[in-house]
């Protein structure tokens, strides 16, 4: 019995078959409604939404609670993405364990890396961290590009929302004041809040603060803090006892009270450094959505600030 | 304190070894001092060299410019090497843009493909007649290439050692930019037949693979072939993810299926659903259907039908500490030989769940016939505990127990050492 021949026909035909249903069930092509915009994390959301307004429709991968570095790449995110716009995305590797997938299998041209709609944020905030000499893992899960955390200093915000602004005047450009009024109103807003947020860190400038992750050297330069240690002994890497006691003696002989930990991260061991150390453990939030009453870019200053400058005067 | 102390002899036990070279808090910040005093002193030449008042030092410092983040590798020591070439360049720094150092060697590799270099050492110890595994291996290496080719395709590359001799284990390219939401793929892949065949050893929550996948699905390296791919997200109702597949090969896979003419093509068609039940919990249900001609001879075919179904849970807000899968696959094949045509049955159930951030527990139940005689069913089970020092590191012990259809059994232990170098990849889901 020699199947061959037909069954070559017959497997193409199948194939045929097959690619001639997915063509016919093909999604019309769109019309010149709202921009569909994705991004990664909430914080690029709310740029996004502040500058698009009402032409633009937004929605974040990421929620504001998670920890951007671990998101899963669910094929739910792929039912956004192949309908998107424009992608915004916060760069400097911090996506790189499940966004790449994602773009790869979503099927849309436009969100592909460098493609039309594709925007990394990173192009337009200061950069802090960026490794000089030897890059090795032996550093932990370094970023070598520099610390992604970036959207955490206002005025890194104001230039993202800026850069955002000129993408989408440059996809619209029939919008493309509407767009730029917004930015400036946004922009003024922005300087508004600043100051108040300034008056109010101004007593504690110069305090030294512990962190979980490396999350927060944008904010605490912003508001003239430093980070005097770590409670990962290494980026990614989990707390270890040696290196608990290491910052439980600097923080005795460097008279530091505040440990600041991010919603994601296991409260033991900072709770437990805090009793030694009779130090505060303040969970601040590093994105918007982090609670649910933040809900936006200006609220997400106001609680951190807020927080933080009561756990200073609590510990003063 | 006393607590502390218990918690610091228990996390000891587990991480004092590896974790045992921890520096004291002075040499630390010495060699923090240390690293900002280089930073700056790299601030400073930067800022120099960007002086048009400066002439020779401009030209020491070569300079492509490039895109603002991927400047970071500025390594003083290596600036006064620039060949000539690379002074030349030195001209054409855009004022403001800070110039790169090495800038010739770091812009030759700009556009090299992201490198990864997977190890897989596998030591077993035990008793099994039937399969057998060295006491110690260098089981796998895998090199992994990846890197966009254009604006319209992606390509990828894996390609593994043994100890002796090299294999193409995947080597394709993507096409993202097709019209029409569609994705193709062509180059050697591991098919879509099901989950399991779609994933490479060091992303298996396991040191092995299922029974049913030895006895029906072409083994380790399962359904891998040369061919073309093509998928696309199908229109379904709110929030259902709905994907098919459809895949042509040459027809050569392991010993399930074989082609001895052009003809003899394979072919796999796979339909995936997905849906998001809360946040943190999703179902995840596939079919498949597999196509091809087997070793007995042209016209002698082999059909495997699959169905599988993972669910999954993640809290969001404790995603690195805690996670729990579930997953079952099923197969049937049904495989024409010369006296008869034998339909066997094999399936697999396997859960894992994070206990923290370094450790995960798992198991899994196997039972299979097998394809050239059905009536022969093997089964057996295995717990599996893995340690991870890092993300780019994990450590596994498995035990393995199989119940032969013979009547004999097996007993194996494995440890497993898996090693990451270079470009970080895609954390598996």
């Amino acid at each position: 019995m020699d199947l061959g021949p037909r069954s070559l026909l017959r497997s193409t035909f199948a194939v045929a078959v097959v690619l001639a249903a997915l063509v016919l069930t093909a999604p019309p092509l769109r019309a010149a409604s709202k921009l569909k915009i994705v991004t990664a994390t909430t914080d690029l959301a709310e740029f996004a939404s502040e500058v698009g307004g009402d032409r633009v429709e937004v929605e974040s991968i990421a929620r504001g609670y998670q920890d951007p570095h671990f998101v899963e790449a669910k094929p739910s995110f792929l039912l956004k993405l192949r309908r998107a716009d424009l992608l915004i995305v916060v760069g400097l590797q911090l996506e790189i364990g499940w966004l790449p997938p994602l773009i790869t299998q979503c099927g849309n041209p436009n969100v592909q890396v460098n493609g039309n709609g594709y925007l990394d944020a990173s192009q337009f905030a200061e950069i802090l961290e960026k490794p000089t000499g030897v890059v090795t893992r032996a550093m932990g899960d370094v970023h070598p590009f520099g610390n992604p955390h970036y959207w955490l200093d206002p005025e890194n915000g104001r230039r993202i929302a800026q850069g955002i602004e000129q993408k989408l005047a440059e996809m619209r450009p029939e919008d493309a004041a509407y767009f730029q009024q917004r930015f400036q109103d946004f922009g003024r807003r922005l300087t508004e809040a600043e100051k108040r947020w300034d008056a109010e860190m101004q007593p504690f400038r110069g305090r030294k603060v512990i962190t979980y992750h490396r999350s927060w050297p944008n904010f605490l330069k912003r508001f003239g803090l430093t980070a005097a240690g770590e409670i990962e002994p290494r980026p990614g890497i989990p707390p270890s006892p040696g290196h608990t006691v290491d910052v439980i003696r600097l923080m005795r002989s460097e008279n530091i009270k505040v440990i600041l930990v991010e919603p994601y991260f296991d409260l033991k061991t900072p709770k437990a450094i805090a009793r030694e150390t009779g130090g505060q453990v303040v969970v601040l939030l590093p994105s918007v959505g982090g609670e649910k009453e933040v809900t936006d870019y200006f609220q997400l200053f106001d609680y951190d600030i807020d927080l933080l400058t009561r756990a200073f005067k609590a510990t003063q | 304190m006393r607590r502390l102390m218990v918690l610091s002899c228990l996390l000891l036990l587990g991480s004092g070894i590896l974790f045992g070279q921890e520096k004291d808090p002075t040499q630390e910040r010495l060699k923090a001092l240390e690293e900002r005093i280089a930073a700056l002193e790299a601030e400073v030449k930067a800022l120099k060299a960007n002086q048009p008042a400066s002439p020779p030092e401009a030209e020491a410092a070569t300079s492509v410019p490039v895109p603002a983040p991927a400047a970071s590798t500025a390594a003083p020591a290596a600036a006064p090497e620039p060949a000539p070439q690379a002074a030349s360049a030195a001209a054409s720094t855009t004022p403001g843009q800070l110039p790169v150092y090495g800038g010739l060697s770091a812009a030759s590799k700009v556009l090299n493909p992201d490198i990864s270099v997977i190890g897989d050492f596998l030591g077993a110890v035990g008793r099994d007649p039937n399969r057998s595994v060295p006491t110690l291996e260098m089981h796998e290496s895998e090199v992994g290439f990846q890197a966009i080719v254009d604006p319209y395709a992606r390509a990828d590359f894996f390609l593994t050692f043994g100890e002796q001799g090299v294999n193409l284990e995947e080597g394709y390219l993507t096409f993202t930019a097709l019209p029409g939401g569609f994705v193709g793929k062509v180059g050697k892949m591991r098919s879509a037949f099901g989950i399991v065949n779609t994933l490479h050893n060091h992303v298996l929550p396991w040191t092995d693979r299922p029974l049913a996948t030895e006895n029906l699905v072409g083994g380790e390296d399962g359904i891998n072939d040369a061919g073309l791919s093509v998928s696309r997200i199908l229109p379904a109702p709110k929030d259902i993810f709905l994907e098919a597949t459809a895949q042509v090969f040459r027809g050569d896979s392991g010993d399930v299926f074989h082609s001895t003419r052009r003809g003899d093509v394979l072919t796999v068609g796979h339909l995936r659903a997905y849906r998001d039940l809360t946040e943190s919990t999703n179902l995840d249900l596939g079919a498949s259907w597999a196509r091809g001609h087997n070793d007995v001879g042209t016209g002698f075919r082999t059909q495997l039908f699959g169905a599988n179904a993972t669910l999954r849970w993640k809290p969001l807000r404790r995603a690195v500490y805690h996670s729990f899968l579930f997953r079952n696959e099923f197969f049937w094949s049904r495989r024409e030989q010369l006296d008869s045509t034998q339909r066997a049955f094999g399936f697999y159930t396997a859960a894992d769940y994070r206990l923290n951030q370094r450790w995960t527990i798992g198991g899994r139940y196997d039972r299979s016939g097998r394809a050239d005689m059905a009536s022969l069913t093997d089964s057996g089970f295995s717990p599996v505990i893995t340690y991870w020092p890092s993300e780019f590191s994990q450590i596994r012990g498995q035990y393995r127990f199989t119940r032969y259809a013979d009547g004999r059994s097996g007993n194996d232990f494995f440890m497993q050492f898996l090693f990451v170098l270079g470009a970080h990849g895609a954390h598996p889901f």
